[in-house]
């Protein structure tokens, strides 16, 4: 009775099917553990680590002279920059209210190291459709290693609320 | 029966008692009228949070789309705080002082400090609504910074943590003394057992609150210059993601009340069911790390230890819970003499028990959505894919609603008789209220869920984009799952309103003290 005091000893083994319960809980969440790792290996899309604090004010320097120097194109009411790094493998993504900026033509199969940071308060990157999630702060500039693999048109949207134009931050990265 | 002074039961103690008639309990009459303010005040926080969540269900449901922008941001900041915080925290302090003080035959330690806990409590409840209506505090519940409130937002939350912290305290003496004064014979209860779990767990999990919100607060005041979002967001979810194992470790020891009250079940065995009680205590706050997977910062050591062995042996907990229980309801059955077939015992078993109803539906709704959702997005290449998703959002309601709410709701059904001695208003409802708001909730969850695997973003007024400057067009599948959540929401709205109508109805019917355990003939 989960309610009253329980017997004076209930310190008992456990029953057979406790036993038999238990044991494949147990060796499931080992099997588990060690696929963490299996994971890790197994697996051609795992988690960013690489960081480094920078001020707001130098990401947007960098940011900046990275669309001054590659920039081919404007889009939109607001004139998004479009840029073209043309092979160079360090690129710059601004987060910001409300707008991702730049637009980014990429290629296909080449490695980047995409920089990715806000310069005003959290955000959210998502990248549609193949819905790539990462959580962005202002201050530290994250570091993604990654490969385009797949030819297309990738939108990018906000899904961390950061004040309320937050429905309208949207932006693109096209791979060639 | 009226409540008497008692020199030969508790000696020399303030206290008033009276015994029940039902159980024969003894029933401390402050620890009672502090467990109905509690719990009104729960249900209260309950219906200001559902009234929002239907709201902001209706507007994010593609066709409707009901409110503005502004307002479904500020509803949804507040549906958040009144749920997640409110509902369960008041709640959860009804059912310490009810484990500490009704079931260990004891009396309440520290009235006085009680009640100065419900103040902070209610205080600082009312601040915050209070300033997330009047649009001083559009940050939502996690309320990131550099994203500015109102300093008396902060002040606000801080206020009711403090009252949460002193509630714990309280229960955790009450059970000491009890201990020493002889109340009650050899072990604690497991449903006891099970609520300590939880008031340890919320004494850190409150611990880490503070360290995140108090420097948010300094640094609102102008105190000190910069809040790092980084480190809030690592203290934050130690207590944001702990707070909902504090209304697991709850919710469990009201699955193990429940299944007594119905059914008569003992645990199978009480040495495994208290060592899974201490797995969530050792392990279960690294839980708080899931949220933390696609953040700079942190190392990728750090990622992976807290995606590991620990968090398993939490999940070990549940798997034992999910075993013991449902077990304990069989041998309760079979030794009442259902033993035909495998499953004699379960289609005998008091289906129009409201009690039982919620205690099978919230096991199911946590056991097969909520937990097995939750382990998923804790590996870190599957939450690379669902991070700030829909998907989030369906899994928490899928625990924290379909689980601990539904559990709350259905122990409710006692309480009122029990403790509030009144029965209950318009008995024909409460036999559907857990099936309707159990069925709402897992359609809404499973549908999030799903429009989240398709890109759905959480807290977000418009996935048509419509008025951005580059348009963005999401799969056109994911509508469907919207619309589906919407239909989920109005369905589990209606039991919700079923509840808050059986509690307030019942308030108002003349007391009478309960005739039988079952709530319906009580």
């Amino acid at each position: 009775m989960a309610i009253f005091t329980p017997e004076r000893n209930w310190w008992k083994p456990l029953g057979r099917e406790e036993k038999l319960w238990v044991g494949i809980a147990a060796v499931w969440c080992v099997f588990m553990f060690f696929m963490l790792f299996g994971w890790y290996y197994l697996g051609t899309q795992n988690l960013p680590t690489v960081a480094r604090r920078i001020t707001t004010a130098q990401y947007k320097t960098l940011a900046d002279a990275f669309v001054t120097k590659y920039k081919v194109g404007e889009e939109g009411a607001t004139k998004v920059p479009v840029v073209d790094p043309k092979g160079d493998p360090e690129i710059y993504l601004v987060a910001q209210k409300w707008q991702w900026t730049p637009i980014l033509i990429l290629e296909s199969g080449k490695k980047y190291n995409l920089h990715v940071s806000s310069i005003d308060v959290q955000h959210g990157f998502s990248l549609q459709p193949i819905n790539i999630n990462l959580q962005i702060l202002p201050g530290y500039d994250f570091i993604v290693e990654f490969t385009p693999t797949t030819k297309g048109e990738y939108s990018l949207i906000c899904n961390e609320f950061c004040s309320i134009g937050h429905h309208l931050m949207t932006g693109r990265i096209t791979v060639k | 029966m009226a409540a008497v002074a008692t020199p030969n039961v508790f000696s020399g103690s303030r206290n008033e008692y009276r015994v029940c008639p039902v159980t024969t309990l003894k029933v401390d009459a402050a620890a009672e009228r502090l467990i109905i303010w509690n719990a009104v005040t729960a249900i209260v926080a309950l219906t200001l949070g559902g009234t929002y969540a239907l709201l902001i269900g209706l507007t994010r449901w593609p066709d409707v789309h009901l409110l503005s922008a502004p307002w479904f941001y500020r509803l949804l900041t507040a549906h958040g705080m009144n749920m997640l915080v409110f509902w369960m925290v008041f709640f959860e302090a009804a059912g310490l002082y009810f484990g500490a003080c009704i079931l260990l035959n004891a009396r309440l330690v520290g009235v006085k400090l009680a009640w100065v806990a419900y103040a902070l409590m209610l205080v600082g409840a009312v601040m915050v609504n209070y300033i997330i209506l009047a649009g001083e505090a559009d940050v939502m519940f996690s309320a990131y910074p550099p994203l500015e409130a109102s300093p008396l937002f902060y002040i606000g939350y801080i206020l009711f943590a403090v009252g949460a912290i002193l509630v714990c305290c309280i229960f955790i003496a009450t059970i000491l003394v009890a201990k020493k004064e002889r109340r009650y014979e050899g072990s604690m209860p497991l449903a006891v057992f099970g609520l300590l779990t939880a008031a340890i767990i919320a004494l850190f999990t409150l611990a880490s609150g503070a360290i995140a919100l108090i420097p948010t607060l300094l640094w609102r005041l102008g105190i000190i210059p910069a809040m790092d979002p980084g480190f809030y967001r690592v203290t934050f979810w130690g207590f944001g993601h702990s707070a909902q194992q504090v209304n697991l470790s709850a919710m469990i020891a009201i699955w193990y009340s429940i299944a007594t009250l119905t059914v008569g079940a003992k645990p199978v065995n009480e040495k495994l069911s208290r060592f899974a009680f201490v797995f969530y205590i050792l392990f279960i706050n690294l839980g708080s790390m899931h949220h933390l997977l696609v953040d700079p910062g942190l190392a990728s050591v750090t990622k992976f230890f807290n995606t590991s062995y620990a968090m398993y042996l939490a999940v070990l907990g549940s798997l034992i819970h999910a075993y013991s229980i449902p077990a304990a309801i069989e041998s309760a059955m079979r030794a009442k003499g259902y033993n035909k077939g495998l499953f004699g015992w379960l289609l005998n078993a008091p289906w129009k028990e409201p009690g039982f109803v919620s205690l099978i539906l919230s096991m199911a709704i946590f056991g097969f959505i909520g937990g097995p959702t939750g382990v998923v997005l804790g590996a870190g290449q599957l939450n690379l894919l669902a991070h700030n998703t829909w998907r989030i959002t369906g899994h928490f309601h899928a625990t924290v609603v379909g689980g601990t709410t539904l559990a709350f709701m259905g122990f409710t059904y006692y309480v009122i008789p029990l403790v509030f001695r009144r029965p209950l208003f318009a008995k024909p409802i409460v036999i559907w209220q857990p099936w309707v708001y159990g069925i709402g909730v897992a359609t809404m969850s499973i549908a999030m869920t799903l429009a989240g695997t398709f890109g759905a973003p959480r807290r977000h007024w418009d996935v048509t984009f419509t008025n951005a400057i580059i348009p963005v067009q999401l799969p056109s599948l994911m509508n469907l799952f919207l619309t589906l959540a919407g239909i989920g929401t109005l369905l589990a709205v209606t039991g919700g309103i079923m509840y808050v109508v059986i509690c307030v109805g019942s308030l108002f019917m003349p007391k009478r003290e309960a005739r039988s355990l079952s709530p319906l003939e009580a």
